[in-house]
């Protein structure tokens, strides 16, 4: 009831609903890659490589003639889905931090705050490396590493929203009529944070997929032989003297998730929260 | 103003003991001990190499004494050995019998990244405040339109995608800029004018290309701190007193709008200086971000650990100077600081 009246309320800011229409086709196009793709995007072919874009290959071919659109597609999917669990992850432990340190406030919450601040002055890049440097580089690595390097924002935020509605008449009345810690934090303290929670998930997603292709990018996320758009553009960077197409493609893939993304996010914010007026 | 220059200085060191844990914690992160795991990458790691890393950290002591000795290391700045170069991985100079001088490593790199950020952050203030204050001036108007769109994009751009378009556009077709490295190969030959020149087109693009995408937010903070700031009370009777439009925006205004720049130019420091990984290791200038890649390809632990280290550090000294900025700048806080 109410989420449907929030949502249709969003979808009725233009900047949100240009960014939904934005991710539900990459969404689309993602899931249905194996589908769409002119060419199997791990095959190699010794006859067509670093081919232009042209009617057989859209986008070209890389440096081993695997088709660039077939691998963008399937990469899409990678993308994706490490943006969607990294912010699950970080957006999980953000909710369950903030609560505590929202709700039980004393030492517990002067504990949980500092380590917010000491992870936020270690540099997140940094960090993340650091991390990857004692592990293995994969998919699963990434996102469990996003996640975890990435929850402070949320934490405060939920940490901010709890101090406020707590001192609220409805959670007082509710507190005095005996409701126990865990009712007042379910039916009551979470429900009514949730509109920023989501507004900072759906940008956070925004910075994950960043965050992976930089690192694909790097050499130090997404695999090759696995396609992602991030390491795509390190064949990029290879043949960029010979080869713009496989540079330009991903990146403007990149841009356009990420941007409708953030459209969508600052568009939810807009609309459903009337006291900002940002971007 | 001086006692809380010392609080703040002092607020440091239990934020200091914090870092030190959660960077212990990710030595102790890969399953069993590093020791192993770097033998999984390289199957030649030797027993040899092992027995130094076990060394290194400490590894055959119990974990308390482990976060000790690596506490002891961190305080010290003396991270060990560098496993590539065996050179240390900070400041360590060392003058051997013959005159050599060996820099510890971030000691080469750091005045190379801090250069570039610097010159990268006055770019981005340069253009990112007259923006911001047209965006807050036009409000609604096509030129703030413009700019928003503007900021939508600069928010979504992955960084090191516009370094390759700018790498392939003015380095490989027009070749106006050269496209890696910090000086040219004859260097040395030039006279001090055309080292001078060869050191500004080698630093154009990798200065210009952070500042960009850096322009996106604090463009948006301008704004909507002038936005707040044109509403307010003593702004209407600026206005109302009979003061030129330009004497309220550039001389009331303005001020007000851009204290809170102080903190947000002291919370970017930690994006720049993780930034600096990508965009140095793409235009191969041999700053902090390009060692700290390489040493993570090589697993070179000394060598990341110390990064790690000085970049935090680093962090708590910049947030600390824009809290003392801003304590110095805002006449309100001041006296409040100088109560309190």
């Amino acid at each position: 009831m109410m989420n449907k009246n929030l949502f249709r309320k969003a979808l009725e800011n233009p900047l949100a609903l240009t960014g939904f229409i934005i991710i539900v086709c990459v969404f689309l196009l993602a899931m249905f890659a194996p589908i769409i793709s002119p060419y199997d995007p791990d095959d190699i072919n010794v006859k067509a490589i670093l081919l232009g874009p042209s009617a057989s290959h859209w986008m070209g071919t890389d440096g081993l003639g695997r088709d660039v659109l077939s691998r963008m597609l399937h990469g899409g999917r990678i993308s994706l889905l490490v943006g969607l669990v990294a912010v699950g992850i970080s957006t999980a432990i953000g909710i369950l931090l903030g609560a505590l340190a929202g709700y039980y406030r004393g030492w517990v919450d002067t504990f949980i705050m500092r380590l917010v601040d000491v992870m936020l002055s270690i540099p997140s890049f940094f960090l993340i490396l650091a991390v990857i440097a004692f592990l293995t580089p994969s998919i699963i690595n990434i996102m469990i590493v996003i996640g975890l390097t990435s929850w402070m924002g949320v934490t405060r935020l939920v940490r901010a929203e709890f101090l406020s509605l707590n001192e609220r008449e409805f959670v007082l009345a509710s507190r005095t009529l005996g409701a126990k810690d865990g009712r007042l934090i379910f039916t009551h303290l979470l429900p009514n944070s949730l509109t920023p929670i989501i507004v900072s998930s759906v940008l956070g997603i925004a910075g994950a997929v960043l965050m992976e292709s930089g690192l694909s990018f790097l050499g130090l996320g997404v695999q090759a032989p696995q396609a992602s758009w991030g390491n795509i553009l390190t064949d990029g960077k290879e043949y960029i003297q010979f080869a713009w197409w496989l540079s330009l493609f991903p990146g403007l893939a990149i841009l356009v998730t990420v941007l409708g993304y953030n459209l969508l996010g600052e568009g939810l914010r807009d609309a459903l929260d009337p006291r900002s007026n940002s971007a | 103003m001086f006692k809380y220059l010392i609080k703040r200085v002092l607020w440091m060191v239990p934020m200091l003991i914090g870092i030190s844990l959660i960077s212990f914690l990710i030595m102790h992160l890969a399953p069993g001990d590093i020791t192993n795991n770097e033998a999984s990458f390289n199957p030649k790691a030797s027993e040899e190499s092992r027995q130094k890393l076990r060394e290194l950290y400490n590894l055959d002591k119990p974990v308390i004494v482990q976060y000790g000795l690596w506490l002891k290391r961190m305080a010290t700045l003396d991270f060990g050995t560098s496993f590539a170069t065996h050179q240390k991985p900070v400041f360590w100079q060392k003058t051997d019998k013959d005159g050599n001088v060996t820099k510890g490593l971030i000691q080469e790199a750091l005045p190379i990244t801090l250069m570039i950020n610097i010159l990268g952050l006055f770019l981005t203030l340069v253009l990112a405040i007259p923006l911001g204050i047209i965006a807050a001036r036009k409000y609604g108007g096509w030129q703030d339109k413009t700019i928003t769109l503007f900021n939508f994009v600069g928010f979504s751009i992955p960084g090191f995608w516009l370094s390759l378009l700018l790498m392939y556009w003015l380095g490989v077709v027009n070749n106006w800029f050269p496209i890696s490295g910090l000086h040219s190969i004859n260097y040395d030959n030039l006279d001090t004018l055309g080292k001078l020149k060869d050191s500004i087109s080698h630093l154009f693009m990798p200065v210009i290309i952070p500042s960009v995408t850096g322009l996106a937010g604090i463009t948006l903070f301008v704004k909507n701190g002038m936005l707040d700031v044109l509403f307010q009370d003593y702004i209407t009777t600026a206005r109302s007193k009979g003061l030129t439009e330009h004497k309220v925006v550039y001389t009331h205004a303005l001020r007000n709008a851009l204290l809170p720049l102080i903190t947000i130019v002291g919370l970017s420091i930690p994006g720049l200086i993780g930034g600096s990984v990508i965009a140095e290791t793409i235009f191969a200038i041999p700053g902090m971000g390009k060692l700290f890649y390489d040493s993570v390809l090589m697993r070179d632990f000394p060598v990341i650990m110390g990064i790690l280290t000085i970049g935090s550090a680093l962090t708590l000294i910049g947030n600390m100077l824009a809290d003392v900025a801003y304590a110095w700048a805002d006449p309100r806080v001041r006296r409040g600081v100088a109560r309190g």
